[in-house]
């Protein structure tokens, strides 16, 4: 059917037979993509009297948008807290891995390290789009070391630091430039923090709560200030108590400012959180669940030793613990498997599920105009999955940058 | 006349959408031979589309070569507003089908010169040689597209406003909020329906009942529009059982009775699958 496209003349395509995510629900709808970006059909045919290029068949799959992992530690080997004369290859290659796992986009995240390591690496992680060479990176998230010394869970001791001396000023010295940030996490009890997180946010920059001993009314000044996000809930900060439910309390206060949510990311690999416990922050606030992987270099590889910046880490099976103790240190789950444990644990809906790993994180990160969604002119990342949620293919900007092949690999 | 009775709505939506599969084959549309189809909106024919597209989709149908002329749309309506006629098209019919865009014809509820858009829209008409089959509705106040009771009987293309009747009939497409339902359309006149070359009119429910009594058992009346097609030579009437609860019993057993003869018109039921050869022997469709 010739094409009469008054608006451009690149190619249309059009993945027929799917059921995709829109509107919080799975829709039998078709999607169109032109140019890197989702087509509304419907203005194509009345405006444009435009029509497919290419139809793809999806064969029922489900088509959901882009994973998007907002604590990735490294992986396949590679630790982003270490400072490595390959460390650019480091990023590239977990990029490119991490498509496999549905992954479009993610926030390379350094652990506690000394400022050299910051001044090093920062520079290093381009803010850049995904393609057919790996997810595209968002920016880095820095967790620490501005964190309490008693919830340092796997992070170095000796390199945990406060900005109670000066402030803002502490932290520009220690990380050397914001540019390519994304996200701080941070304990609010550390005194200063208030100014420290309205520069932050001011910045565009997300603050995290957590590795903290902070109790609730702490949290929300701080949530009051600008924070939005709570690191791996429930993992390094204080548990929750009927008095004083502290940063876990957050999920339902009551003084979180008009208009604002705040998120919490939630390690679901069965491991760093009880399965009941999951289910207990997803219902007291099923809308800030944010499903991040924590990985780290072990992930992807074998059982045996490896390095999570200054540590050395023991995997065993899922777990990963502190080589010699029973300290968890990160995890060496996938995407996919956080998302297919949540929705067996939680009994949640398939959309729910899907939303807590594309949706969800792209709204903390305020991008959802353009991730996380399969929305009209959004990116076109997405995945095709089966209906138990194994990804079959992966797609960037419209591209398919990653299939699984018949020996399901 | 042929009043087609079919017991159910879905038994009815099927039997309207066989007929205009078997016209339209027959017809043998081709490059520079287009099958010129009016379309109607509504509930009435979602049945009837659904038909429609799954004959598409089994491959015995295309409307490649079949040109489409709504019959209305709201005036001052954004055109993507989910409620449009552009909108209902779209999602019910046109996107599942492969027809041109450019084959596409409804009039533009937001064009600065809106009867200028209506006198372009009869042209378009015209240019496209008539319509062959135009398949409309009938509101529960007798109209036909939205020529409101009252409507002259020879009318063209025009903005009308609309009747409370039909403000009220619409206003579950608006959250119930009638300061949300459109008060003006833009409508094909009863006499644009007239010219064309064959007229089917889907009927269904028992709150068309009245409508359809007025519409074929009492006399040609402006405030019942279509009853105007009585003087069409040929219609078609496909109701289901509900709609003719107001009709005299004489009147619906007479049409039951002749269904053996009308049924003719659907079986056998033709595809454009079929091969050279029997698309070389000519199928004319029973006529009475």
């Amino acid at each position: 059917m010739p094409s009469n496209k008054s608006v451009s003349d690149a190619p249309i395509a059009q993945f027929t037979n799917c059921r995709l995510l829109r509107g919080r629900r799975l829709q039998r709808e078709d999607l169109w993509v032109r140019e890197g970006k989702i087509l509304n059909p419907e203005k194509l045919f009345f405006d444009e009297k435009g029509s497919a290029d290419v139809q793809l068949d999806c064969k029922g799959c489900i088509l959901a948008p882009g994973f998007i992992d907002v604590q990735i530690n490294g992986g396949f080997g590679v630790d982003f807290s270490l400072a490595t004369d390959d460390f650019r290859s480091g990023i590239d290659l977990v990029s490119q891995k991490i498509l496999s796992h549905g992954v479009t986009s993610f926030c390379p995240t350094l652990v506690t390290s000394p400022p050299s390591v910051y001044h090093q690496l920062l520079p290093q992680i381009n803010v850049r789009n995904g393609g057919a060479h790996g997810a595209g990176i968002l920016g880095a998230h820095l967790e620490g070391p501005f964190i309490s010394k008693e919830k340092k869970g796997a992070h170095p001791e000796h390199c945990i630091r406060t900005f109670e001396e000066n402030g803002f000023q502490d932290l520009l010295a220690t990380y050397g430039s914001l540019d390519r940030i994304q996200i701080v996490t941070l304990a609010p009890e550390i005194k200063r923090s208030s100014e420290v997180i309205q520069e932050l946010t001011k910045r565009g920059i997300c603050v995290s709560l957590g590795h903290s001993v902070a109790n609730l009314s702490q949290a929300e000044e701080a949530v009051q200030h600008g924070a939005t996000f709570i690191t791996h809930l429930f993992n390094a900060m204080l548990p929750f108590h009927h008095r004083d439910p502290g940063i876990v309390g957050l999920l339902t206060s009551d003084k979180i400012p008009a208009g604002r949510r705040v998120f919490y990311g939630m390690i679901s690999d069965g491991i760093h959180t009880n399965p009941a416990a999951l289910r207990i922050a997803h219902r007291a606030h099923p809308k800030g669940m944010v499903l991040v992987t924590d990985a780290i270099a072990g992930m992807g590889l074998a059982p045996g030793r490896h390095t999570l910046g200054q540590q050395v880490v023991e995997i065993d099976g899922l777990n990963t613990y502190i080589a010699g103790t029973k300290t968890l240190s990160g995890s060496v789950a996938t995407m996919d498997t956080c998302v297919r444990h949540f929705l067996e644990a939680t009994g949640c809906s398939v959309e729910t599920a899907l939303e807590a790993a594309s949706l969800h994180p792209a709204q903390l990160l305020g991008i959802e105009d353009r991730k996380g969604t399969l929305d009209y002119d959004s990116d076109a990342d997405f995945l095709m999955l089966d209906d138990s949620l194994h990804v079959q293919a992966t797609y960037i900007a419209g591209e398919e940058v990653w299939r699984r092949d018949a020996l399901g690999m | 006349m042929k009043l087609i009775i079919q017991e159910t709505y879905a038994q009815a939506s099927e039997w309207a959408a066989k007929y205009i599969r078997n016209r339209i084959v027959h017809f043998a549309p081709g490059p520079g031979r287009f099958f010129t189809l009016g379309l109607p909106t509504g509930s009435t024919p979602l049945g009837c589309y659904r038909k429609l597209v799954e004959y598409y989709k089994n491959g015995d149908l295309s409307f490649k070569y079949v040109k489409t002329f709504n019959m209305d749309e709201y005036v001052g309506l954004p055109r993507d507003h989910p409620e449009s006629y552009h909108s209902f098209m779209w999602n019910n019919f046109f996107k599942h089908i492969d027809i041109s865009a450019e084959n596409v014809h409804i009039l533009d509820g937001n064009a600065a010169d809106l009867q200028a858009e209506c006198d372009a829209f009869e042209d378009k008409i015209k240019a496209a040689g008539g319509i062959e089959l135009f398949v409309g509705g009938i509101g529960p106040d007798g109209h036909i597209a939205f020529n409101e009771p009252g409507s002259s009987l020879v009318s063209r293309t025009r903005v009308k406003t609309l009747a409370m009747d039909t403000i009220l009939a619409n206003a579950r497409f608006f959250d119930g909020d009638l300061s949300k339902v459109p008060t003006m359309a833009l409508t094909v006149g009863v006499g644009t329906v007239m010219d064309a070359r064959e007229v089917m009119i889907l009927i269904t429910g028992a709150h068309k009942a009245f409508a359809l009594y007025k519409a074929i058992e009492e006399g040609v009346n402006h405030m019942w529009t279509v009853s105007a097609f009585q003087q069409h030579p040929q219609t078609v009437f496909v109701c289901d059982e509900d709609a003719t609860l107001e009709l005299k019993v004489k009147t619906v057993k007479y049409f039951k009775g002749l269904m053996l003869v009308h049924n003719k018109l659907v079986e056998p039921l033709y595809s454009m699958k079929e091969t050279e050869a029997e698309r070389s022997q000519p199928k004319k469709p029973y006529s009475d």
